[in-house]
């Protein structure tokens, strides 16, 4: 065997917040017993999902645009490595500076040596999955660093010391008088006498965010798109927080995910149609910022660039599931999803959550990942999520994927074979002959008698259990259908072909 | 026609009026109707778990028992189980493979319909009390099942059949566009999850005042009808099928239990 010293071992997996820390049903299991968590989720995803309906179906080219879209990731995909050194030469070349990640510690050890460097312990950031996915924020903090979040719902799940439970409303598992709460208990200066009307609160974030922004010598952003041909980073928002925090610091640090590049400005246009009208239900965002490297006497003037791998390459490789990483992070698949509309997005622990989470975790931190390979199971396959997704990311099929890897990874190496291992096994051997299968059906009868007078069977053992916790199940019927059909409708077994045809009829 | 029928497993196994209805409908149009006797079934449950090995006899099964049948179509009263003849069927032998399989499966597939597509697109049945003799005097509400509203693009083919049978009281059904929470295994394996969507569901079936839901699906159907049993609820399921089989002469049980729900046989 030979071995290629410096040569990294494949695949490197992503670590950092991708992992669950407790299987999916348990999780949802506690989550679903917070009804105010329930009520707020089912209210924010029907009314999001509402206003993305109207404004996506007003465009008569709708279709074309989620195919132009998935086209276009698809080429970046495959042409990846050439698009990165593309943009990084173009980035270079007006003055920013590029950093690569191959992982979460090694982004945080950079960018907290970047502050270091300026000689600031406080930094103001914008919200960005990236940075939470590789756990920044605490870092910082252990480092002594204070990051300051500045979209609104990401400074009140900070100032709350929780997490967010949704990509683009984090806060979306608290109503207003939580809010309130929140503000009252940990914001500096508030006035003692906030109300929970919507306008009081966020006059008082602004009053807050105005000072850290006046303030701060050092932002920390992510981006949503990258765009080779020219070297830019773009970012796309509502409230305006991340135009200040890219304009009013000395020092700019993007952290960004590798699949977000784009060839070229022109593909833009396809993208701020789409991004817009599936996250937030808008024709078009209020701010979209855009920079290349460094304009001198404008801006920050100390612009750097995180460049993150942290299992993208690892989901790269893997045919089936590579156009996860198509995700423009616009939450349309959540909003839209029936398991995650019931549980949020703490159930499924990592940053990423609903129906893209549940395969971009395991994608990112390979199948064998204990409680992330719980994550693929976590859907009924409706599809509403695919019909959703503007780049038409088909998460059913990666689902499906997912889950055959992880039962896949497990053959051979368990003592003893689960229940689901024992019945797959045995369906198998059933369902794969129409004689083995109208032979056990000659039981039916068997389950009549199960099933009692009442006609229905009430409490199954094992993993059936799950079944009989919420719903019955009929008395079989005293005959199957292939059997009637062999009795009572036609001569027994199929006849030959020949004796059907036309002309053998007299 | 000749019309291969797929009666699918759990309609063979639990819900045989289902698929004696399906061959009423069909055979009062004029149409002579096969059942190959090889079939089983379509194997979604394995591919839906993960388990692609175990998937691939009973893929292979299905393939075999429709591509040696004489027929000119075949029909499933499943629109869960016509995607996945359709989708899975090719996708699996590709997974594997197997060229062969492979071709066979997207051959068959082809041939494959869902019964209200048959109905709608390939015999062009668009009133089916005028049609089909269908009369059914209740109140109906009516839940279209993912795979066949998302995979298969039924539209409204099954409502519209629905909306023409002769007596019918159709009650539009709120949210009739979510989950029922079935999704074959995850009932079990996230069985909370599952009830919750189920919940759900079942409140807005009762909140339409109807005494049935239809479908054309018998495994949502039977999650239905399993979670309105528990709660001690009136309303039960019945399968578009027998509702489109049911006339003045031979009216469907309504009892809600599947063995009464016999829909005699013709001939």
């Amino acid at each position: 065997m030979s071995t290629f010293l410096g040569m990294p071992s494949l695949p490197v997996y992503g670590t950092g917040n991708l992992h669950a820390s407790e299987s999916f049903p348990k999780a949802a299991h506690r989550e679903l017993g917070n009804a105010q968590l329930r009520a707020n989720l089912g209210h924010a995803t029907h009314t999001i999902r509402d206003k993305r309906l109207n404004v996506v179906s007003e465009l008569p080219d709708w279709e074309d645009l989620r195919d132009a879209g998935s086209a276009i990731k698809e080429s970046v995909m495959a042409r990846l490595p050439e698009l990165l050194e593309q943009f990084e030469a173009n980035f270079t070349a007006r003055g920013g500076v590029i950093h690569w990640a191959r992982d979460a510690d090694e982004a945080n050890e950079i960018v907290a040596g970047l502050i270091r460097a300026t000689g600031e312990t406080e930094a103001v950031k914008i919200k960005s999955m990236a940075t939470q996915e590789i756990g920044l924020n605490e870092y910082l903090e252990e480092q002594g660093i204070a990051a300051y979040e500045t979209d609104l719902a990401e400074l009140i799940v900070q100032l709350d010391h929780d997490k967010p439970s949704h990509i683009l409303v984090p806060a979306i598992h608290k109503n207003r008088t939580q809010v309130r709460d929140i503000f009252l208990r940990e914001m500096e200066g508030v006035d003692p006498d906030l109300t929970n009307d919507p306008a009081r609160l966020a006059g008082a974030a602004r009053a807050h965010l105005r000072r850290k922004f006046l303030t701060a010598k050092v932002a920390v952003s992510g981006a949503n798109f990258a765009l080779a041909d020219s070297g830019t980073l773009a970012v796309v928002e509502s409230e305006g927080n991340g135009r200040m925090c890219l304009t009013l610091p000395e020092t700019l640090i993007t952290v960004m995910g590798v699949e977000k590049l784009l060839p070229t400005w022109q593909d833009l246009e396809v993208f701020m149609q789409l991004l817009p009208r599936s996250s937030t239900g808008e024709r078009m965002n209020p701010y979209t910022s855009l920079w290349t490297g460094v304009t001198e006497g404008d801006g920050p003037q100390n612009v750097h660039l995180v460049l993150l791998d942290n299992g993208r390459s690892a989901a790269l490789a893997d045919e089936m599931g590579r156009s996860a990483l198509h995700c423009i992070r616009c939450s349309a698949c959540m909003n839209v999803c029936p398991v995650y509309e019931r549980t949020g997005g703490h159930a499924y622990g990592s940053t990423y959550p609903g129906p893209i989470g549940a395969i971009l975790s395991p994608l990112m931190t390979g199948i064998q990942a204990e409680e992330n390979n719980s994550l693929p199971y976590a859907s009924s396959l409706c599809g509403a999520c695919y019909d959703a997704c503007p780049v038409k990311i088909n998460i059913p099929d990666i689902l499906v994927h997912l889950r055959s890897a992880d039962v896949d990874s497990k053959r051979g190496k368990k003592k003893i074979p689960t229940q689901m291992d024992i019945g797959m096994n045995a369906a198998s051997w059933a369902l794969s002959s129409g004689k083995r299968l109208g032979m056990l059906e000659k039981g039916l009868p068997l389950g009549r008698l199960a099933a009692g007078p009442d006609k229905k069977i009430t409490k199954l053992p094992g993993i059936a259990a799950g079944w009989t916790q919420s719903r019955d199940i009929p008395a079989p019927p005293k005959q199957s259908f292939r059997d009637w059909w062999k009795k009572e409708h036609h001569a027994p077994d199929t006849a030959p072909a020949a004796a059907h045809d036309q002309e053998d009829q007299p | 026609m000749r019309i291969a029928l797929f009666a699918t497993c759990i309609v063979d196994a639990m819900y045989p009026a289902t698929a004696r209805a399906t061959v009423k409908i069909l055979e009062r149009l004029g149409h002579e109707v096969v059942f190959p006797s090889g079939q089983a079934c379509c194997g979604q449950m394995h591919v839906n778990s993960g388990y692609i090995k175990e998937a691939v006899p009973v893929i292979a099964n299905h393939v075999n028992a429709f591509d040696t049948e004489d027929y000119d179509v075949a029909v499933a009263p499943s629109g869960s189980c016509v995607a996945s003849v359709k989708h899975q069927h090719p996708m699996v032998a590709r997974a594997c493979g197997d060229k062969d399989l492979e071709a066979r499966a997207t051959a068959v597939g082809a041939k494959t319909y869902e019964l209200s597509e048959l109905l709608v697109d390939v015999l062009g049945v668009t009133d089916a009390g005028a049609q089909l003799g269908s009369y059914f005097p209740h109140r109906v509400t009516y839940h279209p099942s993912c795979h066949g509203m998302r995979l298969l693009r039924l539209g409204d083919r099954q409502s519209r059949l629905l909306a023409t049978v002769q007596g019918i009281d159709m009650a539009e059904l709120p949210e009739a566009d979510q989950c029922c929470g079935f999704g074959g295994t995850f009932s079990m394996k996230n069985a909370d999850v599952s009830s919750a969507m189920l919940e759900d569901k079942t409140a807005n079936i009762a909140s339409t005042g109807a005494s049935l839901c239809a479908g054309g699906d018998a495994s949502c159907l039977m999650h239905i009808g399993g979670g309105l049993s528990r709660q001690g609820s009136d309303v039960t399921t019945l399968h578009l099928a027998e509702i489109l089989a049911s006339t003045v002469e031979e009216p469907a049980s309504v009892s809600g239990d599947v063995l009464v729900s016999t829909g005699k046989a013709t001939r």
